[in-house]
């Protein structure tokens, strides 16, 4: 029997724990003797007060929603891929590739093969933990994470090796041709005749991970394989004995985990460096986490958390180029949110259940 | 390659192996009774910070060794309370502990010393110095066995001595004494355990403490002992090989020296390329060879050197009544 409503389970909850993290966010900036409500108050003129905060809120969201989303498929089979951060390395990787070395006559189509090979080599990154959890029963939390160490090596190496202009200093590959920058929101605004700014950074791959979103929500509720995935994830030895194979449903979630984040190479690489550095990741892959948990690893979740984040990082920003507040703050209000949506979960719950339990018999007690 | 050059190669290893060690074991205790937990790095990571902090302001390296076992303590009742009192997800609390330690260490960091997260420099008092063995000078002209001596076994830092005498310590508590079966039985079948009227909740939170103490003094070793101050960011995933280790172990404490003096190995290779390029003839990019120690856990894991069955209960939340 389900004790709570489910606006409750889906909205409560998942506020109480967000509001336990400000709480002790507050706390901390209290204690490096900074006013918390200063703060709050510069994080969202900074992120969501201009149209320059709402589009670099966005253009972080785009990243967030594209990891959590990979967290999130993940979660639904039952595993918890750490790797995300990797997985986008190899991403970003991929579109570098695509974007240097064919001369693509417009930036739609480079778009179109920045898609394919971001997904390529992002899931390509998932598969090897993915085959050894399916067929050697190593952990996938362990593997994972290594792969994120492998893959941060793995790009230095071949950005020194390849990629790297010949006389160049700075750690990077080369700048992709100009025409291939990825179109702004701003710019595709103004061209439908609506007046916005010129400086911005959020571009038409936030409506791509948009589509990805819907694409998850279509998978998982109202295909086949999502439901496969579901069910494995639910019950192992009940989806074994329905015919699913789970070497298949373990390799093909991790897979389509990985492309998932691989795809946040675009936005990051194409989109605003416009060429490979060193650290254009950022530990987008590891918000992931975060967003999936607080999103209950649902697309419309996954998108509203990701703004949410899209905004501490946007409002960190500037709350570290205005005050003394590193940007590392942002780091320990992520690792709250994990800690009460995650693992503090029932911490939250409980209590509320035996809430809505008094009120329901006070209730029946009341119609008797 | 020289007998000098080896025994050299064979000190790092002991030094770089050191953490590792004290890391696995903090594992060990903890994965032996059921609690999984990743949060290791970052317990690490805020001892190393506490540790060097309390080091430099009170001049005492002691002080700060145990103010890093009591840093690393908080984190773990933090574990102990989301996976033992409230039954949550024990990977989800210890990605949790990682990303608290990482983010709070450098905000308190730059709020303190103002140094961009890093504490100043440590010196003297505030610092764990190797410790010279006795007679390790008038044994040093001994062929063969003087210079292993003096170059080997003397000359380390009290701490890696604590890890390496904490091996036979934990083989002896787990093996040998009530406490240690009990630990062991919690891992395996905590019902059993509740039903003989013992406290599944007390053994766990006991297995999640002795598992900060460790974590702290492997910490407290990075940033006084084999680093002088604490730097974003440290402990550089020691606490992930730590647990790729304990599997490769299979949970052994003898073993888990094995594995982690191994790893160790293969850190300290890294930081001599010129022993590689002249004992095998090829030149290994330096941005592979760092990635080494974590492309070796992945092929160990994939099951090369036996099949690892982690204790049977562990992850899993205990709940009394059914």
């Amino acid at each position: 029997m389900d004790v709570m409503p489910k606006w409750a389970e889906v909205v409560l909850v998942p506020l109480i724990s967000l509001l336990l993290a400000a709480i002790i966010s507050a706390l901390i900036i209290l204690a490096i003797g900074e006013d918390p409500i200063a703060a709050a108050k510069l994080m969202v003129e900074g992120a969501v007060g201009s149209v320059r905060g709402w589009s670099y809120t966005l253009y972080y969201a785009t990243n967030f929603i594209f990891t959590g989303l990979a967290v999130s498929i993940a979660f639904h089979a039952r595993m918890f891929n750490i790797g995300g951060e990797g997985q986008a390395m190899l991403g970003g990787m991929g579109v570098a590739l695509a974007c240097l070395y064919v001369p693509w006559p417009h930036w739609s189509i480079a778009l179109m093969a920045a898609i394919v090979m971001a997904a390529a080599f992002g899931a390509l990154w998932a598969l090897i933990p993915a085959y050894l959890q399916a067929k050697r029963g190593s952990h996938i939390v362990i593997t994972t994470i290594m792969f994120n160490f492998i893959a941060s090596a793995l790009l230095i190496f071949v950005i020194n090796e390849f990629l790297k202009p010949v006389g160049s200093q700075d750690p990077s590959s080369a700048r992709f041709a100009a025409h291939l920058d990825l179109p702004t929101l701003n710019s595709i605004l103004s061209s439908m005749g609506i007046k916005s700014s010129k400086d911005d950074s959020v571009n038409v791959t936030f409506l791509v991970s948009l589509l990805c979103a819907f694409g998850v929500w279509l998978l998982l509720w109202r295909t086949r394989l999502g439901y496969e995935i579901r069910a494995f994830g639910h019950s192992e030895s009940a989806a074994k004995y329905a015919g699913i194979n789970p070497v298949k449903i373990t390799v093909v979630a991790m897979l389509i985990s990985g492309g998932l984040a691989g795809l946040m190479g675009i936005n990051t690489v194409m989109g605003e460096a416009e060429r490979l550095v060193l650290n254009s990741t950022e530990g987008a892959g590891f918000i992931g986490i975060a967003v999936a948990l607080m999103g209950r690893s649902h697309p419309v979740g996954v998108v509203i958390a990701a703004v949410l984040f899209g905004f501490l990082y946007q409002g960190g920003a500037e709350l570290a180029f205005w005050t003394s507040i590193p940007r590392e703050l942002i780091v320990v209000i992520q690792a709250l949110v994990i800690l009460f949506t995650g693992a503090l979960d029932n911490m939250v719950r409980m209590p509320l259940e035996r809430i809505f339990l008094m009120v329901r018999r006070n209730k029946s007690a009341g119609d008797v | 390659m020289d007998y000098l050059t080896f025994l050299q190669l064979l000190d790092s290893t002991v030094r770089l192996a050191t953490p590792l060690l004290l890391a696995c074991l903090a594992g060990l205790f903890s994965e032996r009774a059921g609690i999984f937990d990743i949060g290791l790095e970052g317990k690490m990571l805020a001892a190393a910070f506490v540790s060097a902090a309390i080091a430099f302001t009170s001049g005492s390296v002691w002080v700060g060794l145990l103010a890093g076992i009591g840093a690393s303590l908080v984190l773990s009742v933090i574990h102990g309370i989301a996976s033992i009192t409230f039954r949550g997800n024990q990977l989800i609390s210890g990605v949790a502990i990682n990303f608290l330690a990482a983010g709070l260490a450098v905000v308190i960091a730059q709020d303190v010393f103002k140094q961009g997260g890093r504490t100043p420099a440590l010196s003297g008092e505030s610092r764990f110095e190797g410790i010279t063995l006795p007679g390790a000078k008038a044994l040093a002209d001994v062929p063969v066995f003087g210079p292993l001596y003096a170059e080997l076994i003397s000359g380390h830092s009290i701490l890696v001595y604590i890890a390496f005498a904490a091996v036979p310590f934990t083989w002896w508590v787990l093996s040998r004494t009530r406490f240690g079966l009990r630990l062991r039985a919690v891992g395996e079948n905590p019902a059993a355990v509740d039903t003989a009227g013992v406290s599944v909740l007390r053994l766990r939170y006991a297995a999640v403490l002795i598992c900060g103490v460790l974590c702290g003094i492997a910490g407290a070793y990075l940033s006084t002992a084999l680093q002088a101050g604490f730097i974003k960011d440290m402990s550089a995933g020691r606490g992930f090989i730590a647990l790729a280790a304990l599997i490769f172990a299979k949970w052994r404490p003898w073993h888990a020296l094995y594995a982690t003096l191994l790893f160790g190995f293969f850190g300290a290779l890294e930081t001599r390329p010129d022993v590689i390029q002249a004992v095998s003839g090829i030149q290994i990019n330096s941005a592979l060879l760092s990635a080494l120690p974590y492309i070796l856990p992945v092929i160990i894991l994939a099951g090369f050197g036996g099949r690892a069955i982690p204790p049977r209960a562990g992850g899993e939340p205990y709940v009394k009544e059914r």
